[in-house]
């Protein structure tokens, strides 16, 4: 079994690739629709004109949302609006008689799309590079290999929250409003809006435990170079964790509930 | 004239009636309505908590802004999208045809098509929003302020419907959509800040191309008699501009369909 996905597996990341490629201006679209960071660094750029708030200067504000695109860009996951369409559409019926699983081959394609993403992002990362202070770059080489396995944690997080929800078409007709909801509680607690550092206390413990903040927080924490070794390690670890539980839950929510598919207009 | 009129009130009926066979919808709906409203004023609390003033904006005069952007994101998911979204469908499956040949103007039967009348509440909450951030300025709008503000919404309305009806002409090019509907929603949503928060290339790109600025903080500032007539003035030009745009690339757009399925 492993052993034949070894071998299937880099062949669906070359289709992945040339299907991100072919539908590059759909790509594109969803690359512009995740640069709100852009549009709140404008806005704590306007708090941080008039002094520094809770350890954060312009500077500072600049990495992080930077940081905090980059890492969006790069982990983001839309698989959620795919299998939807296929429940709905009845293709997925296709997807079921190919001799693979389709998770395995959905986790492919939105990996094969990584190469693309990083074509995109590249100019963004350079362009931080050179407007922020080198306080907040990365000098320490074992924290640049957190920060990479931060990168593949978040996507894998990313991934497995897309596709659950992508699974849960099969069981509510509109789990699209889910995924509304996901993305509220997202954007609010991972630190994508507002840095999980200028929450109120409270708040800000809460998010802390959430697995939001692995997604968002943590990865451009450790980016813009906020972490000591210790502090990476733990959060790394806790995070691997939460992405190893919700590939678990994919899978058994999958299992669970493939049996209700029924192929509409397949 | 009078015709549309009439039109428009078969397909009122005919929408809400097909939205209230789903009831559990609208009770869910509107839970969901209230929720997200506490979720929209968290960022900008978030902000404003940390400082009395950003770029010259308290927080009263923020959450004025803010009111509108519930209020036209209401306008925009109840009675825009909905059926721009049904309209992408008839388009991907050719059944397009069907409204074409009714002998009325396709881009009126295509946005007047589909209603989510739960979304009301959304304008419901805006106005809320409104009255506490006035109450909290101590300011009673005059009555030609509150003029003004009505017909600058109008425009804003306008504005959006506009925008929604270059996306769907954008569909007789691109077949997938459903991204670029994402895309401009996640663009409208910096429309929930204050115009004073975007300096530079964002003022000119938010005033003149994507006009989320004009949308909400203006009417916003009239209400609070901050805004020139003279700038109210060229705000409504500028919606009427965008409409005609809009009218035009529609008119091409409908040129260029060659039915799906036939």
């Amino acid at each position: 079994m492993i052993q034949r996905v070894l071998k299937i597996y880099p062949t669906l990341l070359r289709i992945g690739f040339a299907e991100a490629v072919a539908y590059r201006a759909e790509f594109l679209v969803w690359m512009l629709s995740m640069t709100l960071p852009l549009v709140m660094l404008a806005i704590w750029s306007a708090v941080a004109r008039e002094g520094a708030v809770g350890g954060f200067d312009t500077d500072r504000f600049t990495a992080y949302y930077l940081a905090t695109l980059l890492v969006r860009q790069l982990t983001g996951s839309w698989v959620v609006w795919e299998m939807i369409r296929e429940v709905r559409e009845g293709t997925l019926s296709m997807r079921l008689l190919r001799p693979i699983h389709p998770l395995l081959a959905h986790s492919a394609e939105s990996l094969a799309g990584i190469p693309l993403r990083a074509a995109f992002s590249i100019p963004i990362a350079i362009g931080a590079l050179l407007i922020t202070s080198p306080a907040h770059h990365i000098h320490d080489p074992v924290i640049g290999l957190c920060a990479v396995a931060a990168f593949f944690g978040a996507w894998a997080l990313n991934f497995s929250i897309s596709a659950m929800v992508g699974t849960l078409a099969l069981v509510f007709e509109s789990s699209i409003a889910i995924w509304d909801l996901y993305l509220g509680m997202f954007f609010l607690f991972s630190g994508y809006l507002v840095p999980i550092a200028l929450f109120p206390p409270m708040m800000g413990k809460i998010a802390r435990v959430l697995p939001f903040a692995y997604l968002q927080s943590v990865p451009v924490e450790i980016l813009t170079n906020t972490f000591s070794r210790t502090q990476a390690f733990e959060q790394l670890a806790i995070q691997w964790g939460y992405a190893a539980l919700g590939l678990t839950c994919l899978v058994f929510l999958w299992q669970r509930n493939i049996k209700r598919f029924a192929a509409y207009g397949g | 004239m009078k015709r549309y009129f009439t039109l428009w009130l078969v397909q009122l009926r005919a929408s809400l009636q097909t939205s209230l066979q789903y009831r559990v919808d609208f009770v869910v709906s509107g839970a969901m309505s209230l929720f997200w409203l506490v979720w929209q004023i968290m960022p900008a609390w978030m902000v404003w908590r940390l400082r009395p003033t950003v770029a010259g904006w308290t927080m009263p005069e923020a959450a004025l802004v803010l009111a509108w952007f519930i209020f036209l994101r209401g306008i925009l998911e109840g009675a825009v999208q909905p059926s721009i979204l049904a309209t992408v469908e008839h388009i991907r499956k050719g059944t397009l045809d069907f409204v074409l040949i009714k002998p009325a103007d396709a881009q009126f039967l295509v946005s007047t098509t589909k209603l989510e009348p739960w979304h009301v509440l959304d304008l419901f909450s805006g106005v809320a929003v409104a009255i506490f951030a006035l109450s909290r300025l101590h300011h009673t709008p005059h009555a030609s302020e509150i003029a003004v503000a009505f017909v600058l919404t109008l425009a804003s309305a306008a504005m959006l419907y506009a925008f929604s009806i270059l996306v769907v002409s954008a569909a007789f090019w691109v077949v997938r959509l459903d991204n670029l509907i994402y895309l401009f929603n996640s663009v409208f949503d910096a429309a929930r800040w204050p115009m004073a928060v975007f300096t530079g290339f964002w003022r000119i790109l938010f005033t003149f191309i994507i006009p989320i600025i004009v949308m909400t903080s203006y009417p916003a500032m009239a209400l609070t008699g901050a805004l020139r007539l003279r700038t109210a003035a060229f705000a409504v030009l500028g919606a009427i501009t965008f409409v005609a745009i809009s009218r035009m690339l529609w008119k091409r757009a409908i040129g260029h369909y060659t039915s799906a399925s036939s």
